[in-house]
């Protein structure tokens, strides 16, 4: 078989992209529901950090592991030491630098072929905007209670 | 020929379908779409996004530390409502 990697060969037929807003929000309530509880009052700097990355794992575990980028998520989360392993650089087949540019933003970009890439981009990028658009709904939601 | 080779067809049905979760997508056009215009944009985007997550925990963060976390609760549930 072609050793350069096969072409264009997701498991995933699923042409949607992106969770169920319930799914999502619900654990990323759970999350925020976790970081209050454990965070100290003292360091609202730490717990900003933490809800961040409470939207990433959020996102991630609402993907599940069928997609590349949430494993790369949870594994950057649950090994949290910064190893820098310099993965192979596999040439684009077009569209260089830019295609580039995306590998370094979407996670677990660097290791996949153009076509994984241009999928795993297009649900990371469903993804996120839904995390965006749940966490400005609480935000508006709690700023307009006034509480 | 290799029966492994990518087609452009299936490149531009990719391109078209990340083209689609970009914002404004229903004003482009969804025949051929320019490789290096979706591939900017779509960088644009998830930088943009990047930084909301970034500025909106920060915000939640105030949030939490102001109110108690029933109404960040409550919250929620109403904008999944909407």
């Amino acid at each position: 078989m072609d050793s350069k990697g096969s072409a264009c060969s997701n498991p995933n037929p699923n042409p949607t992209f992106g969770p169920s807003k319930l799914m999502l929000a619900f654990r990323f309530l759970r999350a925020l529901s976790i970081v209050h509880r454990t965070t100290p009052a003292s360091s609202p700097t730490c717990r900003g950090r933490r809800i961040e990355r409470a939207a990433y794992a959020s996102m991630a575990y609402s993907a599940g592991t069928s997609r590349a980028w949430s494993r790369a998520v949870l594994r950057r989360l649950h090994h949290r030491a910064r190893r820098r392993a310099v993965a192979p650089r596999r040439l684009s087949t077009t569209a260089g630098n830019r295609a580039e540019a995306l590998r370094r933003l979407v996670p677990g970009g660097a290791g996949m072929d153009y076509c994984t890439l241009l999928e795993e981009t297009a649900d990371y990028t469903k993804c996120l905007s839904m995390q965006v658009e749940l966490m400005q709904g609480i935000v508006d939601s709690a700023s307009s209670n006034g509480r | 020929m290799s029966s492994s080779r990518i087609t452009d067809e299936q490149i531009n049905d990719l391109l078209t379908k990340l083209q689609a979760v970009l914002p404004e997508a229903h004003l482009r056009s969804t025949d051929r779409v320019s490789a290096a215009k979706v591939l900017q944009d779509t960088c644009n985007y998830i930088r943009s996004l990047h930084r909301e997550v970034d500025d909106l925990s920060e915000r939640l963060s105030e949030l939490l530390a102001n109110n108690d976390i029933n109404s960040a609760q409550a919250a929620i549930i109403r904008s999944l409502l909407r």
